[in-house]
């Protein structure tokens, strides 16, 4: 008995959203370009042990509490078929950028796959058949899973945690680290525009109509870290592992409405003028949060310029002027506007992990905090 | 004299004698598709295959590829329009009988399962349209000529989640009044717009602001100053209305363009 729990208590650490977004990120970077790390009968492996993972886990009453409620089963499909996709997509890149190496074509375009066959019957069966296996499926979910409903609405009530819908979470993830105006109103603004902008930045012409990583390194580096930790992990942080006022819980732990979190978090003007200076905060607005708002200008005004210039900054190589030397000023533009946007989430994230830093600009008087 | 005709069998003269009725031929133009002849006439002729081409790319309708992904979202989206009309038959949208509706829906309509096939299909939708993104990204299908329809694409996506948020209210349980609350407490910190959002206190006559609770982007969406009657209709417009016909419209642009830009992508 001592072990399982010793071993819960291992995975409820794993979990903490430093430990988990952090190791995730490290093992994303260090999996996607590896071809090794695709092979089937790892991801067969992992996909089995997750599966069971899963079941013997629901032993666990809190664990089940949590994952059998109805609306919390498609997530865990979710996250099987998301682990699956990626599989399916990373292996035949890297297949086909073994082929594309040795001289051939990707397997898209190899010898009778570039033939014509007939619409009727070869492509309407197929669609037949997706459909019928699709309505098997949702018919056995319907059966097996009743729709819940809870008590009647009353607004006087407030239900401890409030969660928004579950593909929704990411966003309210993100208010532990940014005020619900960038959190919930520019950010998700900014992905849909620049989901749109993508066509028009990327102007690689290679892997067009075929799957490949080597071609498509950078593109498919940036959307799938925005798509699986930027997105899935987060949706799947604030369904499993977020409980009553938004407290963190690990997959074993009670939700306990009276865990107490220690609010530790320290603006940025609070660093410079207490404890750097020694004085008191400016009683002047503006002057107070002088630091963050050029902290905030060169990050969106200075930046951009800084890492068009070389491929290194500052030894790191993280300059861009390899991008811009291929896209011009003006797609430059948007494209780095976009990354700082992106970028912003996962810095804000470590500064408050290892800092404890809330705002880097904090104006409530005019709900303008950063 | 002795030769006798072979007769056919039963079935094949049933079958000979219904397809050569008035009324089968008057609907079908040609014979079995079995030759390249009618396999032609057969997408030509039938208002819902000639969205396909005539003739395919083997590898564009290899599972591995495709994953029938965007297939699926289209094909959920029926579901949900076929079950929702089912559902309208018994939910009223207002705060005294759409709670109640929901419960006898549950306990007296006899086989109901068409609400678990509404809301899983819903929460299917909202995965295989991710999905299908994420295979159209994966095999660099948004590049050239496809800009276009990748974005006709994006606001798919975007109707696909509101279709779902709007939906979500409808139940009127602690689970949707509270979701939906937390969701569009966001609008009102929407910068200018939002009484509590950035800058919006820059929007004043003197001292009287433009921009307040009664007024701002929030009002707007929930019809009130809070998760209640108005907001329900206007949820239950949208996504009864509304969210379906605009997202209808460009799913027929993104299928028409699918085929003008030159069918299912592929390596060139």
């Amino acid at each position: 008995m001592a072990a399982v729990d010793i071993l819960k208590d291992v995975v409820n650490l794993l979990t903490k959203p430093w430990l988990f977004i952090t190791l995730s990120s490290i093992v994303f970077f260090v999996a996607l370009p590896r071809p090794s790390f695709w092979r089937p009968r790892l991801w067969l492996a992992l996909g089995v042990g997750g599966a069971a993972f899963l079941a013997v886990s629901m032993l666990d009453p809190d664990f089940g509490l949590i994952v059998r409620k109805p609306d919390n089963v498609p997530i865990v499909a979710m996250l099987f078929l998301v682990g699956f996709f990626v599989w399916l997509s990373m292996y035949q890149a890297h297949q086909n950028d073994a082929r594309i190496a040795a001289g051939q074509k990707p397997m898209e375009a190899s010898e009778g796959e570039d033939q014509k066959t007939w619409v009727w019957p070869d492509l309407v069966y197929t669609e037949l058949l997706c459909m019928v296996i699709g309505t098997i499926v949702l018919v056995a979910w319907g059966i097996a899973f009743q729709a819940p409903i809870e008590e009647p609405a009353n607004p006087a009530r407030t239900p401890n945690p409030s969660k928004a819908p579950w593909y929704f979470l990411g966003l309210q993830e993100m208010l532990v680290y940014y005020d619900p105006w960038l959190a919930g109103v520019v950010f998700p603004s900014l992905i849909i525009v620049g989901l749109m902008a993508i066509p028009y930045i990327d102007t690689n012409p290679k892997g067009n109509g075929y799957f490949t990583f080597r071609e498509r390194r950078t593109e498919i580096t940036f959307f799938l870290f925005g798509f699986l930790i930027l997105w899935v992990l987060l949706v799947i942080l604030g369904t499993f592992l977020r409980g009553p006022n938004w407290n963190f819980f690990g997959p074993y732990e009670y939700w306990d409405l009276h865990k107490l979190e220690a609010l530790v978090n320290v603006n940025l003007s609070e660093y410079v003028w207490v404890k750097t200076l020694g004085t008191r905060l400016p009683s002047n607005m503006l002057v107070r949060e002088l630091p963050g708002i050029l902290l905030v200008l060169v990050y969106v005004g200075v930046l951009p310029g800084l890492l068009m210039r070389s491929d290194r900054v500052a030894g790191l190589p993280i300059g861009l002027k390899r991008f811009y030397d291929k896209m011009g000023f003006f797609r430059y533009s948007v494209f780095v506007m976009l990354l700082l946007g992106m970028v912003a989430l996962p810095i804000k994230m470590i500064l408050r992990w290892t800092a404890n830093l809330k705002y880097i600009i904090a104006m409530p008087e005019i709900f303008f905090n950063i | 004299m002795a030769t006798t005709t072979p007769t056919k069998p039963f079935l094949s003269r049933t079958w000979d004698y219904i397809t050569d009725t008035q009324v089968w031929k008057s609907v079908f133009r040609h014979g079995m598709p079995n030759n390249s002849r009618n396999r032609v006439l057969v997408v030509f002729s039938n208002v819902f295959l000639h969205l396909h081409p005539v003739k395919i790319r083997k590898s564009g309708i290899r599972l591995k590829f495709t994953w029938c992904m965007g297939g699926l979202t289209f094909f959920l989206f029926l579901v949900e329009t076929f079950t929702g009309l089912l559902l309208m038959f018994y939910y009223r949208p207002t705060v005294a009988y759409a709670y109640m509706d929901i419960i006898d829906l549950a306990e007296q309509v006899p086989l109901g399962v068409m609400r678990e096939l509404h809301r899983w299909g819903a929460h299917a939708m909202v995965i295989s349209v991710w999905l299908h993104m994420f295979r159209v990204f994966m095999t660099g299908s948004y590049k050239p000529p496809r800009e276009f329809n990748w974005n006709v694409g994006v606001i798919l996506l975007v109707l696909t989640l509101l279709l779902s948020f709007t939906g979500y209210l409808l139940p009127w349980d602690q689970l949707a009044i509270w979701a939906i609350t937390v969701g569009s407490n966001m609008a009102r910190a929407t910068p200018l717009l939002g009484h509590e959002g950035p800058g919006a206190q820059l929007l004043a006559l003197g001292d009287v602001p433009m921009v307040h609770a009664g007024s701002d982007a929030r009002f707007a969406l929930l019809g009130g100053r809070f998760v209640g009657e108005g907001a329900l209709l206007r949820f239950y417009v949208l996504h009864c209305v509304g969210i379906p016909l605009v997202a209808g419209i460009l799913m027929a642009v993104h299928f028409w363009r699918v085929r003008k830009d030159g069918g299912i992508s592929g390596p060139v």
